[in-house]
């Protein structure tokens, strides 16, 4: 079924020092929860992609400090999803 | 005419003496499969109520933390919205699984996880998955039901008690405990000591008594007798009545100054847990608080806020009534973990970072204990006291922390002073070279400082046998340390559970200590011990 989607797909550095740790999955987690679409993130090496919007599943890519984070999403606002989630890496998960 | 059933002996470890007669009650705690799987509707319903209960328990939590606090709780908060983490929990209820058995089964495979991915931050938060997991099951077991209290006199019979279940009975209500877990020197027994509850541990079998059937404890003897008979209820009873007159003569000694037989003047201090113990406890009957143990704050699973705590140290302050109050920095780690803030997966906690440590590494939490004990020292004299330091830089770092948050508060004209800075001689290292060390004075721990020198762990009744506080080389280093106060003119203080024997206090007071800190329940027998003394 996955297959059938339509992904758009980008990446970002993930900059925090502890790399994606608790806090951040919880920010990335709750602003993947705001779209309709289905997104998913990867980390570096990492063969299989994880649904963005559980922290338990993000916590647990263990994504490293200096490596990129992948993304993808689809759906109907599939892009804007996408371009939020990677604005937060690079924004450092820091959302104001 | 039926038979009375026969008595039955289980014995165990006495931890404090004394003896009970009540009915048996156990305390709603978190029992696996203890449901019975209804219908799956029923259980889906169940595990769905008890999600919703314990996510408004953590936003009220989060509502009371500090930012640290309140983000280690909103990843909890979050994971109890997470469908992928609960399709698994839901999927066993569907196919006939109750409710805890199946949330228990989910968290337990990710907390596994977590532990065994050979990855520290991931590690760390094992720690909040085994809060959550908990958190929910006792949701789950009713609310109504951990809240209904005690019979009068009952006796509490546990498998083990987490340092924040024991607070969380009410001791006044209770005859005293029985476990078929726990350890000597644990911390349920050091918080047992403090109320004068008596307990006892490692019973070899569990107890069969249903709750509300008349059981026996003696304390004393170690053991816990269910169908006493008659002859054991009337000789408990007597003694009972023969306690009674012994403690009426401790309280009469306790409102007196202590002085030995040779009229030396011992200062006695207080070791204080919780603050909700200074209730029911008169400052006449010491010179002061040697210990507060603040882990008791974190306790709620959030970081307490600067304003919280300040709260928490001024009411100690006031109850002491002019009197020096020694409060001892967040002790956590070893066998004390607070979820959220010490490290999970350490190969030997009680070697790893815990103490001072822990706060080295976490200042951000240090500095908010700092800022808030520094405010509360504008009202009285508090001394703050560091655990577990090794080397002096340990003490110099935790000096500058304290500098800098002293400037802080002058910088924005909060109301402050600066507290004396003293540290905990817990370690062999700390004692051989204590006069190294620029403190304000010492306090000899002497709990872990008996563990560190006999390499016997406290929780390990297997080598209890060594971990003897007479040994000569416990007794030579907090000779050392008496030793160093004096050459350096500061006050050497013993603050850990030898203080509140009876029996080491002759041998404490040959070694040159003028200052004991014991458990409150304590004060009046140590006092009379005191004048015995030469």
């Amino acid at each position: 079924m996955t297959g059938a989607l339509d992904w758009v797909e980008g990446a970002a550095v993930i900059r925090d020092p502890t790399g994606l740790h608790a806090r951040p999955a919880v920010k990335l987690t709750k602003l993947a929860k705001r779209f309709a679409a289905t997104v998913e993130v990867r980390a570096e090496g990492g063969e299989t992609w994880v649904n963005a919007k559980s922290p338990n599943a993000v916590m647990k890519l263990r994504a490293g400090h200096e490596t990129p984070l992948s993304v993808r999403a689809a759906g109907a606002d599939a892009a804007d999803a996408l371009a939020a989630l990677l604005a937060l890496v690079d924004a450092n998960f820091d959302d104001g | 005419m039926t038979a009375e059933p026969p008595e039955r002996v289980i014995r165990g470890a006495g931890v404090v003496g004394g003896v009970a007669v009540g009915p048996a009650w156990r305390p709603a705690v978190v029992a696996r499969s203890a449901r019975e799987a209804g219908d799956p509707a029923a259980e889906d319903a169940a595990l769905r109520a008890a999600l919703a209960a314990a996510g408004g328990q953590l936003a009220a939590l989060m509502a009371a933390a500090d930012a640290d606090g309140a983000e280690i709780l909103e990843f909890q908060a979050m994971l109890l919205e997470d469908d992928d983490l609960l399709a698994p929990a839901f999927a066993s209820i569907a196919q006939g699984g109750a409710a805890d058995a199946a949330w228990s089964g989910a968290l337990d495979a990710e907390i596994a996880a977590y532990s065994d991915a050979g990855d520290a931050v991931l590690a760390a938060r094992a720690t909040d998955l085994r809060d959550l997991r908990d958190r929910v099951l006792a949701c789950l077991s009713g609310e109504a039901a951990a809240a209904a209290p005690p019979p009068e006199g009952a006796v509490a019979l546990a498998g083990d008690l987490t340092p924040s279940a024991f607070l969380a009975l009410d001791w006044s209500r209770l005859g005293g405990a029985a476990l078929t877990g726990g350890a000597a020197a644990g911390h349920v027994a050091i918080l047992a000591r403090a109320r004068g509850v008596p307990l006892v541990v490692g019973l070899t079998a569990a107890p069969q008594a249903p709750d509300g059937a008349l059981v026996a404890l003696d304390a004393d003897a170690g053991a816990l007798i269910e169908n006493p008979s008659a002859e054991t209820r009337a000789a408990l009873a007597a003694r009972t009545a023969a306690g009674a007159a012994e403690r009426a003569q401790d309280a009469a000694a306790a409102r007196r100054p202590a002085r030995t037989a040779g009229g030396a003047a011992v200062r006695v201090l207080v070791n204080v847990d919780d603050p909700a113990l200074l209730d029911a406890l008169s400052p006449q009957i010491c010179d002061g608080v040697g210990l507060t143990r603040t882990e008791f704050l974190f306790h709620g699973a959030a970081a307490p806020g600067e304003d919280a705590q300040l709260a928490v140290y001024a009411r100690i302050l006031a109850w002491a009534q002019g009197r020096p109050v020694t409060i001892r920095t967040l002790d956590a780690g070893g066998d004390k973990p607070i979820p959220g803030v010490t490290i999970d997966g350490e190969s030997n906690p009680f070697l790893g970072l815990r103490g001072l440590r822990l706060s080295l590494r976490r200042p951000e939490v240090f500095r908010t204990q700092l800022r808030a004990l520094a405010r509360a020292a504008a009202l009285g004299p508090l001394k703050i006291m560091l655990p577990m330091v090794t080397i002096p830089q340990e003490l110099e770092q935790a000096r500058a922390h304290l500098d800098a948050v002293c400037a802080g508060l002058a910088a924005h004209g909060v109301a402050h002073a600066r507290p004396a800075l003293g540290i905990m001689i817990e370690t062999p290292a700390a004692a051989l070279t204590a006069a190294d060390f620029d403190a304000d004075f010492y306090s000899i721990g002497s709990n872990d400082l008996i563990q560190y020198a006999m390499a016997a762990a406290r929780d390990n009744p297997a080598v209890a046998h060594l971990a003897d506080p007479r040994n000569p080389a416990v007794l030579a280093l907090i000779g050392r340390t008496v030793e160093a106060g004096r050459a350096r003119g500061v006050e050497v203080s013993l603050c850990g559970d030898m203080a509140s024997s009876p029996a080491l206090i002759g041998a404490l007071l040959d070694l040159g200590l003028e200052t004991l800190s014991c458990a409150p329940a304590q004060v009046g027998a140590v006092k009379r011990e005191i004048g015995r003394v030469r």
